[in-house]
């Protein structure tokens, strides 16, 4: 599997706030992005995973011969968890799980399972609304569990996570990339894995 | 595409889901025409089909800007946008789950509604099967409203707006159909099926363009 980004350049208003960024992640590679804020960042991240149009260049991936739209084979996690307050955890992640894993792929973890690997097992009655933050943050993390997808794309992963969550979460991208997986990370934080390529983004600062 | 469905329908009887909204709306809308109207029993039985159906459109309108704004708000949306899943089949999924939660309780309340309007067994029937048949293509246009606004934080009024004249003909074929079954020399079944068909367009291109102004609003 090969992740690609040629030449990409984004436009924030009038100006492009990026440009000429390429980079390629294949089996077991992670890419962290750093740089101040208003770098570009979650920009750069929103783009890869599809969700905002490049002005220029190409994101691919590709599954042995065969091209696929990146986004499908993206996990995007933002700022926002994406579940609903509403509904129980169970019920929230059951519903990414089916939603996000399509007919004839290989299931993701259990629910359980992957509560118990956020360090939440036991919790997952309750309504998603009555977690702290940093819980909450962590049940986001599940939900990257459950359904298999190669790519993880993550906008700061880690805030509102204490130390101790910090290193069951380096633990977590650690399985993902020894299982082949890929990951694109922005963080002010190291995230404690070793062997990454780093991306720095400085904001509208480009030769012209 | 189930679990989208079951999600959306848990969601709309949870707090803050607003299924009931629309009902209550309803009847506080039909049940305050008699007294308006006065003692009239022809007057308010020639009128009642009518009100009926302008009190269930409005009624429809009101809780549709939360369709897609509720997801985006919390960054489900953007997963929505990013499945292998074809956009349009989510959104209709999420219409047909919108049309359940809040749409179908309108039609089961009409007949209880035609009461205050001394309205005929008939005229009740012909009422309660036109918005069955009708109030999906609310549903279905409001879905693009919503999509346009999506990312308006108080977008509700202008969803009404933007869909109010697109709703027009259903009202209008709706509205006549449920009148026409009572009323001898008017045929029922031309503008019934012209419903059915505003119906079925709308199912189509509602859906399709939501997906489209959802693509062009993600940011």
């Amino acid at each position: 599997m090969r992740f690609e980004a040629q030449a990409l350049s984004a436009r924030r208003g009038e100006d492009l706030l990026f440009r000429d960024i390429s980079f390629t992640l294949q089996d077991g590679e992670a890419l962290v992005v750093t740089g101040p804020n208003g770098s570009g960042k979650s920009t750069l991240l929103r783009v890869l995973a599809g969700l905002l149009p490049q002005e220029e260049g190409t994101v691919r991936f590709a599954d042995g011969a065969e091209d696929r739209p990146a986004r499908e084979a993206c996990h995007y996690l933002g700022h926002r968890n994406a579940m609903k307050r509403e509904l129980t955890v169970e019920e929230n992640l059951s519903f990414w799980a089916a939603f996000m894993t399509k007919e004839g792929a290989a299931p993701g973890m259990h629910i359980d399972e992957a509560a118990e690997s956020v360090g939440l097992s036991g919790l997952t009655h309750l309504p998603f609304g009555y977690l702290s933050a940093g819980q909450q943050r962590r049940m986001a993390f599940a939900k990257l569990l459950v359904a298999k997808r190669p790519v993880w794309i993550l906008d700061e992963p880690t805030a509102a996570l204490d130390v101790k969550a910090d290193a069951m979460f380096a633990g977590l991208c650690q399985t993902h990339l020894a299982e082949g997986g890929m990951l694109i990370a922005a963080t002010h934080q190291p995230l404690g894995i070793d062997n990454v390529k780093a991306l720095v983004m400085k904001g509208f600062e480009y030769g012209e | 595409m189930m679990a989208l469905l079951l999600r959306d329908l848990r969601l709309s009887i949870r707090a803050g889901g607003g299924a009931m909204i629309g009902v209550l709306f309803f009847m506080a809308v039909v049940a305050v025409i008699p007294f308006g109207v006065g003692p009239d029993l022809n007057l308010l039985s020639r009128i009642g089909p009518p009100i009926l159906w302008i009190g269930a459109l409005l009624a429809s309108l009101l809780g549709l800007d939360r369709l897609f704004q509720a997801d985006r708000e919390d960054g489900s949306l953007d997963l929505m946008l990013m499945q292998e899943t074809p956009l349009v089949l989510t959104v209709f999924v999420k219409c047909l789950a919108h049309w359940l939660s809040h749409s179908l309780p309108l039609v089961i309340a009409s007949p209880l509604l035609a009461l205050f309007m001394n309205m005929d067994a008939l005229s009740v029937g012909a009422t309660a099967l036109t918005l069955l048949v009708g109030t999906p293509a609310i549903t279905f246009i409001g879905a693009a409203g919503a999509a346009v606004a999506v990312s308006l934080p108080r977008g509700g009024l202008l969803v009404s707006i933007l869909v109010l004249p697109l709703t027009i003909p259903v009202l209008i074929f709706g509205a006549g159909a449920a009148y026409a079954a009572t009323q001898d020399p008017s045929p029922f079944l031309p503008p019934f099926l012209y419903l059915i068909a505003l119906t079925l367009i709308f199912a189509v291109i509602g859906p399709l363009a939501a997906a489209l102004a959802l693509r062009a609003s993600s940011d």
